[in-house]
């Protein structure tokens, strides 16, 4: 009772942050939510640093409806990335997401090299910006192949862009290869500076009326809790291949003591997605949470989470096979 | 009645305590009873969180204590969006009234909620309502309401404000069968009511858009504002009757949603002009003449066990 709350202060490749929960980008958006709620959003923002949606060259409108399927403890959904392109982002929504009370950081996805360092280019230079995320679970047109599930496309893409600015570069992960930690190890050979893992599983579900696929757009991804234990999986990888990178954890973040485990499997930062859909203020509830966790635990930083030093992965996860 | 007619939300989710529950034929009713929250406009509606409660910190790892419902099954996971069906305020907050029929692991969650059990969460009032008749139609001479099954929600809380203003209301309730039939308490001892029903098991016999051709023939149109919810294929055939006479009308339209709040893109309703709009927060009642056909897949009640 009268040990001190714990001092959940962060940093992100030098950007400080009052806490280290931030949101996943593609499940809050900002302004949406302040036409919403109002005033009080900014009186009482949930994030410590706001992610934006992904954002392309070129407006998308988006995939054919259904977009959304419930799973067991999860959300299944191919919403395809509507957006307004890289100038309409730049023209309408940089404004007004500069006006929230944290840092932004803005994910971006090309779909070849060229389109990657436009979308870089052209977001970097404002001052509004703190860092910019690369979504690469997209095909590169030139090669076809995914440049997430690529250690060699990955590291190629990070060289180029990482000429183009000094602000920090994030590149989210896909879960959807059998070895996360190599992609990651080659995107911060190429220069990124953080790491941030998982987006979503690769999932289709099946329509019980029809016996065919829900979605419009056929196959989507899960999120949301069934995905906890890959994410965490995932991250000690990472953790692991790249010692001295900060990640942010992410995938199925519910409560604090979810957020305190990505955290002791190696995540320096986490993110919440899919539970902000159910309570736009999860994220502040999961930081009471957290901040129990830890005085329960009687840690009082985050520094002070055992995290990556605490532990070195066991063969059997690096090799995998052994288990079930 | 001006401006849109969205009251903004309370920000995150709060508990409302149940009560009173009902059933009215083949609808249950569920009163709550809002502390925290403002008065909706009719239209609006409430994402209510048919899985586990706020507050008690569960997610779904070691503390979730998941052998809690033998029942559970990892489902309803998200929140389900309700129109709200009756809004009355009193000293301790605002007594909110839903309708809904139990057809899949959400609704069913939420038939067992009863007085003095475990409190609903929720959060809202979400969307943007509907607009005033003038607005719809400069030359409204009154307003039609047109229901379909669960859809009479929106339009009885909507009917009530207009009546209050001393609206000409002229409402139609259609039905498919006794067991796809309730909630006519909602309209009390309402004026101007038309009942139909498929097999003609309550009112005229036929479907609800035939009295509403027939109010639209002749010189009808063109004092007509019209507002309708119910399945998808009664608003397509709403929408195209009334664009065919160029009568004003507005849809309080439904899809899987979500989260209600314009953050997860899953509402999408596709746009005349091409794109989707996102129908928790440009909706969910829309303008017939913006959207390219009410039939948006994956839409309408339908068991998804
Ligand atoms: C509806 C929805 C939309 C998403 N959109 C994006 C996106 O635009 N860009 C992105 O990098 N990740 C996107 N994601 C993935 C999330 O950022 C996150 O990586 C993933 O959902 C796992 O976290 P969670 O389980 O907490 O949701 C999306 C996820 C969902 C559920
Ligand atoms: S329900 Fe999530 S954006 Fe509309």
């Amino acid at each position: 009772m009268s040990e001190p709350n714990p001092d959940l202060r962060a940093m992100l490749c030098g950007i400080r942050l009052d806490d280290p929960i931030l949101n996943a980008s593609g499940t809050f958006d900002a302004i949406a939510a302040k036409r919403v709620f109002g005033r009080r959003l900014i009186d009482r923002f949930p994030f410590s640093a706001f992610v934006s949606k992904t954002i392309t060259v070129a407006p998308r409108h988006g995939n054919p409806p259904p977009r959304l399927w419930e799973a067991s403890g999860g959300l299944v959904n191919s919403i395809g990335l509507p957006n307004k392109g890289l100038d309409g982002f730049l023209a309408e929504d940089l404004p007004q997401l500069a006006a929230l009370p944290v840092p932004l950081i803005v994910s971006v996805m090309g779909s070849s090299p060229e389109e990657f360092a436009e979308l870089v280019e052209g977001v970097a230079p404002r001052e509004e910006v703190a860092a910019i995320e690369l979504n690469v679970s997209c095909p590169n047109v030139h090669s076809g192949l995914i440049v997430g599930e690529q250690p060699v496309e990955a590291e190629a893409l990070l060289v180029g862009l990482r000429e183009l600015t000094a602000k920090p570069l994030i590149v989210k992960l896909t879960p959807n290869l059998a070895d996360p930690a190599a992609v990651g190890a080659a995107a911060v050979a190429g220069g990124a500076d953080a790491l941030s893992l998982i987006n979503t599983v690769k999932a289709t579900p099946i329509d019980p009326e029809t016996l065919r696929p829900w979605l419009g757009n056929q196959s989507g991804g899960l999120s949301g809790p069934a995905v906890m234990p890959i994410a965490l999986a995932q991250v000690r990888a990472v953790a692991a291949a790249v010692p001295s990178t900060p990640i942010i954890g992410m995938g199925g973040i519910e409560s604090g003591l979810d957020a305190l485990m990505f955290l002791a499997a190696g995540a320096d930062l986490v993110a919440v997605g899919t539970a902000c859909f159910r309570d736009p203020l999860a994220a502040e509830r999961i930081r009471q949470e957290l901040t129990k966790a830890m005085r329960e635990r009687s840690i009082f930083s985050i520094s002070e989470i055992p995290g990556r030093t605490g532990w070195a992965l066991a063969s059997t996860e690096i090799e995998g096979q052994l288990e079930g | 009645m001006s401006g849109p007619d969205r009251t903004l939300a309370t920000l995150g989710r709060r508990r409302a305590e149940v009560v009173e529950t009902a059933k009215s034929g083949a609808y249950h009713l569920i009163t709550v009873l809002d502390r925290g929250g403002p008065e909706p406009q009719p239209g609006q509606f409430y994402m209510l969180a048919v899985a586990d409660l706020p507050g008690t910190g569960a997610g779904f790892g070691p503390a979730a204590g998941l052998g809690r419902d033998s029942q559970w099954t990892g489902r309803p996971y998200l929140p389900r969006a309700f129109s709200v069906a009756e809004a009355v305020v009193g000293e301790d907050g605002v007594r909110l009234s839903f309708v809904f029929a139990p057809v899949g692991p959400g609704t069913e969650r939420l038939a067992r909620l009863g007085v003095g059990g475990p409190a609903l969460g929720l959060h809202g009032p979400l969307g943007v309502g509907f607009s005033s008749p003038r607005r719809l139609n400069p030359d409204a001479a009154g307003a039609i309401l047109v229901a379909g099954g669960i859809g009479i929600a929106p339009i009885a809380i909507w009917r009530k404000r207009l009546a209050a203003t001393n609206t000409a209301v002229r409402t139609l309730l259609g039905f498919r069968d006794a067991a796809h039939c309730g909630g006519l308490e909602l309209f009390g001892k309402c004026a101007n009511l038309v009942l139909v029903s498929e097999d003609g098991h309550l009112g005229r016999r036929g479907f609800v858009t035939e009295p509403l051709e027939e109010m639209l023939a002749g010189d009808g149109a063109a004092g007509a504002a019209v507002y309708a919810c119910g399945p998808p294929a009664m608003l397509e055939a709403v929408r195209v009757i009334c664009a065919e006479r160029a009568v004003g009308v507005e849809l309080a339209l439904e899809t899987p949603m979500g989260c209600g709040f314009g953050a997860c893109f899953g509402c999408a309703v596709p746009l005349a002009d091409g794109g989707y709009l996102r129908l928790c927060v440009d909706g969910p009642v829309v303008r017939g003449d913006r959207i390219e056909t009410a039939l948006v897949a994956g839409s309408g009640h339908r068991s998804r066990r």
